[in-house]
């Protein structure tokens, strides 16, 4: 008992060292994937699929895929998992963490682009390096999913336009018969600059367990 | 009587030299005329005269002299109130634009200082005129009057998300940073009042709690002064939230702390007990103030629901239900500040929902008009009450009431700052502190608080009027003026001039959408989780109860990428209709470049066309002109009491836009590249007609067929401006093609539809029904005609006045 509570342990510690987490939040996000995976080692699709507050989010696929996505590990890999053990679903984690008063510009910079690639990742689900008119069409059309008609005609249009805007962003001056490829990760992070994602892409990830208090205000 | 000529100056006036100095000699006359009946109104002599000329008329009536009939009669008592009201009003606007016509005064200068100056001035004036002084800073004027407009400008145009993100800091500084001030100040001030040197003092007559009073009194920081020099300055949205903010919530502790204290000077001793009832009743004044003002706001709301058959009071509805919720607050005692806010940020996002594109104008426009003149009078009222007020200059007391209001402000920065950073995520940097601490300005409603108090309690008042001019003055004058040059010095972050895109809109609520997720599968509810369930639950019930109609049903990214457009069309006729769209880069790009290749439909789209020979040209061109005309001259008569919401209703706009649209075209005969894939147009269909959003959410209302020609060669392109169907315009016209029996064609110059010009779907259909190119676009463009036309870089996201 003593013994794999160290060994535990160690691992965690060496998973904090790899992800950026405290120990504690370690422990904490294990607790939840223990519960999720209800006590296996690994996580599929439908684990997460049976949380009932996603049901209501519009991109819930999307967020779903973006756990088993392997681009998402920093490994350099591609194509999708069918299940996930702890370790990967604290990779795609990391992503969400917060800068620190600490953290230099450089490391913001890193930070926002490594934000920017996760949601680029979400976007360009064939992996080509662009996002496609079609994939971006998705992307809109999902997030309008929950509004019945109007939102499924509304988002050709909306996702045609924000289009255009990136392609005049970027590529101001195209002879008529010039076809914009996609969105590309430079063109992606260009037009985002005015967000400042490494400062709006976090959620506060807790030292305290309060997944079994359901009153819960974040605490930190 | 003064001379009422000299304020007519044309509108073009003020460019060369000597113009502008005749338009200030003019103003200086103004203003000299006027001293003599705003000084006239509080001397007795001149109503005693009048009493004695109708005691004499009356006296020769009865002695049945003839008296002959009096021609031209002078009866100034009878207008006196509304003539001197209107007096000021329109002294303080010649101030405003006279600034503007100095341009490098008002670049150094704040116009807040500016303005006191004037007051300054005018109060010499009417003292040197040897007339009393009106009391003008009147703290019921004040209250009731001048500053309900700012206030209400301030939260109907709050941007809420930034607010309610830093809403915590904003609350840290505006609650615990006040009560430290106040303390610090008045508790400093009884120790160095109780300082006994050898000769008496009379500030050894001060007691504690009458410092304390005026420590509350003296430590708020003022929306007024902050908002008329921060507008100026233009930092960075974070900055000027934090400081707006605070200088808004910071009311409730003031209302109650004033209260508080007076009404402790009257006992003279506090026990625990009240200080007990001292916090819970900051608890009432400052919950019961927002629930007021959430109320009217619901209400304001709900009534503009059924608005859409009485467009032309839509407005009203909005000003007298915000008021409302003013009076109401303060006749309980409660924040009418913070019900102000309350009341405006909530109604707002659902009457924009509700009312016409032209009252929303009204709306901003009558707001900024009437909190613009507010502002004005009140500094220069200042200036005015400075000039009158009874004063008692005493070293000691002004000179530490000034240091210390500088040095607490530093310190409780720098405290709060120490401790709200523990929790933030993105940190306040030494910087923002500073510009924080800096950005402290008192202002006229610390004078006005002071102008209250009651001379039999508080028999050092002048002392402390006196004291609270001289900070206010310093902060003003001092800070005022030196903030620019210090933001400029030490680069602190200016507001981001780039309009918000529609990548962003989609990437906020996608980001939205994706941290509500995540923390559900991480299992606890943050706020994003919070968030999320009040943005559904409002949507679920509260906007169908609120809005009227379809709109209710229209999501949030709909909403922002109809709003949007609707401001690249204002934009393209303020831009004369030729020139290309502005946007962030001059780009050429347009939807044929992001349209995938596709290969051309199996079903040959294309129609021959047969070349135009050049005289039928010029007779079908004639027909339009003719057609034109005539619908110019069909304009109709409105009713005072409707405004016709069509979206056709001003013909003559209607007319200028097409002519300029042909002239255009006929300047500049091009030929613009084949559109090869007819099903990428962009197009947002319309809502049901009987929608009452049509008028404002119709992007494509006329599917009508767009047909195609092959590409030829100068075939020069006729633009075909239609009127929609239903309109009996387009039936003439109609006509006319069909006896002129051609198609026109009409192709968009390429350098005329950039950025998100929709096309209407095009179908293939019958060859004599005509196309109708941007007929939507031409409806956006009469719409926005008639309006003046709210500037293009104006954008309700944003929080500082033009």
């Amino acid at each position: 008992m003593g013994a794999s509570q160290t060994r535990s342990e160690r691992k965690h510690q060496d998973l904090a060292d790899r992800t950026g987490f405290s120990p504690e939040q370690i422990k904490n996000l294990h607790k939840r994937f223990q519960h999720l995976s209800g006590n296996e080692e690994t996580i599929s699709r439908e684990n997460l699929d049976s949380i009932p507050a996603l049901a209501n989010n519009p991109i819930r696929k999307q967020i779903i895929e973006a756990f088993f996505d392997k681009r998402n590990q920093r490994q350099d890999e591609v194509g999708s998992c069918e299940e996930i053990g702890f370790e990967q679903f604290l990779m795609v984690m990391s992503h969400f963490r917060p800068p620190t008063l600490k953290t230099t510009d450089e490391e913001k910079e890193a930070l926002r682009k490594e934000k920017l690639r996760f949601l680029f990742n979400m976007h360009d689900t064939d992996n080509d390096g662009t996002i496609t008119l079609d994939e971006y069409r998705k992307v809109v059309e999902e997030l309008l999913s929950k509004s019945g008609a109007i939102g499924q005609e509304a988002a050709k249009a909306i996702a045609d336009a924000a289009m255009l805007e990136v392609a005049s962003t970027n590529v101001p001056h195209m002879a008529p018969d010039d076809f914009y490829e996609g969105i590309t990760f430079e063109h992606f992070e260009q037009i985002l600059k005015g967000l400042e994602m490494e400062s709006r892409m976090h959620i506060r990830f807790l030292d305290v367990d309060t997944t079994t208090m359901r009153c819960g205000k974040s605490t930190s | 009587m003064p001379s009422r000529t000299g304020s007519h100056s044309p509108a073009g006036i003020g460019r060369s030299l000597p113009e502008r100095g005749l338009l200030l000699l003019m103003v200086l006359m103004f203003m000299q005329g006027s001293v003599l009946p705003l000084g006239a109104a509080s001397s007795p002599d001149i109503s005693h005269q009048e009493n004695v000329n109708t005691h004499k008329a009356a006296e020769q009536l009865t002695n049945n002299t003839k008296k002959a009939f009096p021609v031209l009669d002078l009866d100034y008592h009878h207008i006196q109130t509304p003539f001197e009201i209107s007096l000021w009003v329109l002294l303080a606007s010649l101030m405003k634009l006279g600034f503007h016509l100095i341009p490098r005064l008002s670049g150094i200068v704040p116009e807040s200082c500016l303005l006191i100056t004037v007051g300054l001035l005018v109060g010499g004036l009417i003292k040197l005129a040897g007339e009393q002084v009106p009391p003008v800073l009147d703290s019921r004027l004040f209250f009731l009057c001048l500053l309900p407009p700012i206030i209400l400008d301030a939260g109907y145009f709050l941007p809420i998300r930034p607010f309610m993100e830093n809403l915590g800091t904003i609350l840290m500084f505006a609650v615990v940073g006040t009560l430290w001030n106040a303390f610090f100040i008045g508790g400093l001030l009884y120790a160095v009042c109780q300082i006994q040197p050898a000769n008496p003092n009379p500030l050894h007559t001060i007691e504690l709690l009458p410092c304390l009073l005026f420590g509350s009194i003296i430590s708020a920081v003022d929306p007024v002064a902050v908002l008329a020099v921060f507008e100026e300055i233009h930092i960075n949205e974070l900055l000027h939230i934090l400081v707006f903010g605070e200088s808004l919530l910071n009311d409730a502790v003031t209302v109650v702390l004033y209260h508080l204290f007076e009404e402790y000077t009257a006992a003279g001793t506090v026990t625990v007990t009240d200080c007990v009832l001292g916090v819970i009743s900051f608890l009432v004044v400052a919950v019961g103030g927002v629930l007021v003002g959430a109320i009217y706001g619901i209400l304001a709301a709900f009534t503009s629901r059924f608005t859409s058959h009485t467009r032309v009071i839509e407005p009203l509805f909005v000003f007298v239900y915000s008021y409302m919720s003013y009076l109401s607050a303060e006749m309980f005692h409660l924040s009418g500040i913070m019900a102000l806010i309350a009341c405006g940020a909530v109604m707002r996002p659902y009457v924009e929902a509700n009312i016409s594109h032209k009252s929303h104008t009204t709306i901003k426009y009558f707001l900024k008009m009437w909190s613009s003149v507010s502002e004005t009078l009140i500094f220069i009222f200042l200036g005015v009450a400075t000039v009158d007020g009874p004063h008692a200059w005493n070293w000691t007391f002004v000179t530490v009431t000034v240091i210390l209001c500088l040095v607490a402000r530093i310190i409780g920065v720098v405290g709060l700052t120490y401790v709200i950073n523990q929790f933030r995520i993105v940190k306040l940097t030494t910087k923002d502190q500073f510009i924080i601490a800096y950005g402290g300005l008192r202002g006229a409603i610390a004078f006005s608080l002071g102008f209250l108090l009651n001379k039999d309690l508080f028999p050092m008042r002048e002392m402390f009027l006196t004291a609270i001019i001289t900070v206010i003055f310093f902060t003003v004058f001092v800070q005022g003026m030196t903030i620019k040059p210090l933001v400029e010095l030490l680069a602190v972050k200016k507001k981001q001039e780039a309009k918000r895109s529609i990548n962003e809109e989609i990437h906020t609520q996608f980001l939205d959408h994706l941290l509500t997720g995540i923390e559900d599968i991480c299992g606890h509810y943050g706020h994003h989780h919070w968030k999320d369930k009040l943005n559904r639950f409002n949507k679920k019930y509260v906007k169908k109860c609120l809005i009227a109609g379809e709109r209710s049903k229209e999501p949030q990214l709909i909403a922002f990428y109809h709003k949007m457009e609707m401001k690249q069309a204002i934009e393209l006729v303020e831009s004369g209709g030729g020139v290309k769209l502005p946007s962030a880069v001059p780009s050429t790009v347009s939807m044929q470049n992001i349209q995938p290749k596709k290969p051309p439909p199996a079903k040959p789209v294309e129609r021959a066309l047969p070349q135009l020979p050049r005289g039928r040209e010029e007779e079908i061109r004639k027909i339009l002109r003719s057609n034109l005309q005539r619908t110019r001259q069909r304009l109709r008569s409105y009713n005072r009491h409707t405004l016709v919401a069509d979206p056709y209703e001003d013909g003559f706009g209607d007319f200028l836009i097409k002519k300029q649209k042909m002239i255009e075209l006929e300047k500049k005969v091009r030929l613009s590249a084949l559109i090869k894939d007819m099903n990428n147009y962009l197009t947002v269909p319309a809502a049901p007609p009987d929608s009452p959003t049509m008028c404002r959410a119709r992007l494509a209302s006329d599917p009508q067929a767009y047909s195609m020609k092959p590409t030829s060669d100068s075939v020069p392109t006729i633009h075909v401006d239609l009127a929609s169907p239903q309109s009996p315009d387009s039936v003439n016209l109609l006509d006319e093609f069909r006896r002129a029996g051609q198609q026109q064609q009409q192709q968009k110059q390429k350098d005329e539809d950039q950025g998100l010009m929709m096309r209407p779907p095009s179908r293939p259909s019958g060859p004599n029904k005509p196309g109708a190119d941007d007929a939507k676009d031409q409806q956006k463009l009469t719409r926005c005609l008639s309006d003046p036309g709210p500037s293009a870089d104006e954008d309700e996201d944003e929080p500082f006045l033009p």
